[in-house]
């Protein structure tokens, strides 16, 4: 995760010219920018579909297919046009929503990823709040106490954060948990008992839960995301209690937080309103960022606790090889990823004045 | 001099101690003395250079630690628990999982050294080139490269294995294809420190190519800063390789890849617990001693960046 702020700076140089205020520069900068990259993205997905497998006619139509079948289904995808001509009109498709149909389920891909991908902003959402409701304090008690138990405690856990594989740790906890101790219910989103009890509004099940009045159904899902979230938000926490110690540990040194003490005021108020007050912006950042890259880290915990999200969409018809669901799934997850990178840049200029 | 500083003190420590080298060679000597003296300073950097060095040692030597074949499958010793005869028991064929293990240690050092020499020259090239040419080069360049920053390297990895077809090969260029990017931008980043040096001047006066001043006068420079960001780097590549195999989508079997060993130890999980817990501590203990080895690394080669 190396800086982001200077993502944009291409564009915004331009815009400078233009003159206008800069907040409306700021984000039509960063919208330049998010439009080149989509369209940096819809170049290799395309390259993945079209020109890397060997016959993608082949590939819809099967091996049996006779040779006037093959034409037709060769003039249908478009494949008899000149290259750039199909990335046109891919690029076409792909803004109006149409991915084509998943071979495996022989729906719209698009409606495919409707269904599925709210478990997997749900499992996200949950793995976020946990790593920030417990990574923020953490690395504020480490900068804090630099040097000290308390700050080789959150460097360790870290540490262990990193080097851990997901899928092997979310087993691990399968068994323990669920197996062993009965503390948190096992794979799926909902017991058998509880399902089709809720209408879907959201698609999540802890906010559908409560919309229809469920509580029995809310403690339910509740019981099956605990584990996978904690897993999951492990890596979030990780990372945020990283950075939130090198931003507190930068703002602790400086003036200011002497002229408080100096001042008088209580240590816990220092600390808490005025260095954490100032790190919010880069943390909102981080926070971004770290949500984003759970958004796409789902894929194995989803394998292994058998949620069904984009991310076991997405692994499901790669094993099929069903090339539509596995690219609508790449741009979508790849659309989402670019987007909240660059909302969090976005926040980052027009929350920091010193950021130009 | 270099001769009565030497003498006086005893042998080597002072000839690597000396404040007035005789040498190249003695200076050289003695920098990577001091940079040592700091590295071995942080016990757990030497956990980490420890561990690292054993992977490396049990693969090269991993037909004499092996105690039985890797691949054949023995159906009369299915699914023993650990003893003496078999260290780490036996999986679902009878295969012994410590030779499972230690050659497993082959894969994963392969992965992660393919990686690392296809991404960091491609990413150095890049970053050299945009960050000395400077101009229209620079621009074109770094929005690739931000634009391979942005994407979401999992599933792009997916979607590229999707298409070459599963693989270890393929896994290791669809992990290499999305993670040259840092080092491209950390090695713009270090070039636009030195291009305007004046001994890059005084080496373009005397006639050399853009390419020679780049190969031979910037790369080296950057060189240490890859180092670091790499050695950080190869857990997430352990961790993503694995993740790939778990999935079905690296290492085919019957190849002791970890992360498939675990996905093929999933389904006895609950009575032979074995089979899937331990190559998910290998791979964890290996990718703790890169990053162990990457942050002490880091604290002595880039002191800037660490706090």
């Amino acid at each position: 995760m190396t800086s982001r702020s200077d993502n944009a700076a291409g564009g915004e140089a331009f815009l400078a010219r233009l003159r206008l205020p800069r907040p409306v520069r700021v984000v039509l900068g960063v919208v330049t920018t998010l439009a080149i990259t989509f369209l940096g993205l819809l170049v290799v997905t395309f390259f993945i579909g079209r020109v890397v497998p060997i016959d993608p006619v082949l590939a819809a139509v099967g091996d049996h297919a006779s040779a006037s079948a093959y034409e037709k289904a060769k003039i249908e995808l478009g494949l008899h046009l000149p290259l750039w001509q199909q990335f046109l009109l891919y690029v076409k498709n792909v803004a109006v929503g149409d991915f084509g149909e998943s071979v495996l389920t022989a729906n719209p891909v698009i409606e495919d990823i409707k269904r599925v991908f709210p478990a997997t902003l749900e499992l996200a959402t949950m793995g976020t709040i946990f790593g920030v409701v417990l990574g923020v304090p953490m690395g504020v008690v480490a900068a804090v106490n630099k040097g000290r138990w308390q700050d080789q405690l959150v460097r360790v856990l870290g540490l262990l954060g990193y080097s851990v594989p997901v899928f092997w740790l979310g087993l691990v906890g399968l068994l323990l948990f669920y197996a062993k101790l009965d503390w948190v219910a096992g794979p799926g989103r909902l017991d058998i008992a509880y399902e089709y009890l809720v209408d879907p509004v959201t698609g999540m099940l802890l906010v559908d839960s409560l919309i229809a009045g469920e509580i029995d159904v809310f403690y339910n899902a509740l019981s099956h995301i605990a584990l996978p979230a904690i897993i999951l938000g492990y890596f979030s926490l990780a990372y945020i209690s990283r950075m939130t110690r090198s931003f507190m540990l930068e703002q602790l040194s400086q003036e200011y937080i002497i002229t408080a003490r100096v001042k008088g005021l209580s240590e816990t108020r220092i600390i808490w309103r005025h260095a954490l007050g100032n790190v919010m912006v880069p943390l909102v950042t981080v926070i971004a960022l770290s949500y984003a890259s759970l958004l796409e880290g789902s894929v194995l915990t989803e394998i292994v606790f058998a949620w069904p999200g984009l991310g076991q969409y997405i692994t499901n018809s790669l094993l099929q090889a069903d090339m539509n669901a596995v690219l609508g799934g790449t741009v979508v997850v790849g659309t989402v990823f670019i987007s909240l990178n660059l909302l969090s840049d976005i926040l980052y200029r027009l929350l920091d004045p010193r950021a130009k | 001099m270099s001769d009565l500083a030497s003498s006086s003190g005893s042998g080597l420590k002072a000839w690597l101690t000396s404040e007035n080298p005789g040498s190249h060679l003695q200076a050289s000597c003695s920098r990577a003395y001091y940079a040592w003296l700091d590295f071995a300073a942080n016990r757990l950097a030497l956990l980490g250079l420890i561990i690292v060095g054993l992977l490396i040692a049990v693969a090269a030597f991993a037909p004499l630690l092996a105690t039985a074949s890797p691949i054949a499958p023995d159906l009369t010793q299915r699914l023993l628990p650990p003893s003496a005869d078999y260290w780490f028991g036996t999986d679902e064929l009878g295969r012994d999982i410590y030779s499972r293990i230690v050659y497993g240690t082959r894969l994963t050092l392969y992965v992660v050294v393919l990686v690392a020499v296809i991404a960091a020259p491609v990413g150095l090239l890049v970053g050299t080139s945009a960050g000395y040419f400077g101009g229209w080069v620079d621009k074109i360049l770094m929005r690739i490269t931000d634009i391979f920053l942005a994407f979401p390297r999992l599933i792009l990895a997916l979607a590229f294995v999707a298409a070459l077809g599963p693989g270890i090969e393929n896994a290791i260029f669809a992990i290499a294809i999305t993670s040259w990017p840092p080092y491209a931008r950390i090695a713009r980043a270090e070039t636009l420190t030195i291009r305007r040096a004046d001994y890059i001047a005084a080496i373009r006066l005397q006639g050399a190519s853009s390419w020679r001043v780049i190969w031979g006068h910037v790369v080296p420079l950057c060189t240490s800063s890859i180092i670091v960001r790499v050695t950080l780097d190869m857990a997430g590549i352990i961790l993503t390789a694995a993740g790939l195999g778990f999935l079905g989508l690296g290492a085919q079997p019957p190849l002791p890849e970890w992360g498939a060993m675990i996905s093929s130890g999933r389904k006895f999980l609950l009575d032979q617990w074995w089979l899937a817990s331990i190559p998910g501590i290998a791979i964890f203990i290996v990718s703790l001693g890169f990053n162990l080895l990457g942050d002490g690394l880091r604290d002595v080669l880039d002191p800037k960046s660490g706090d």
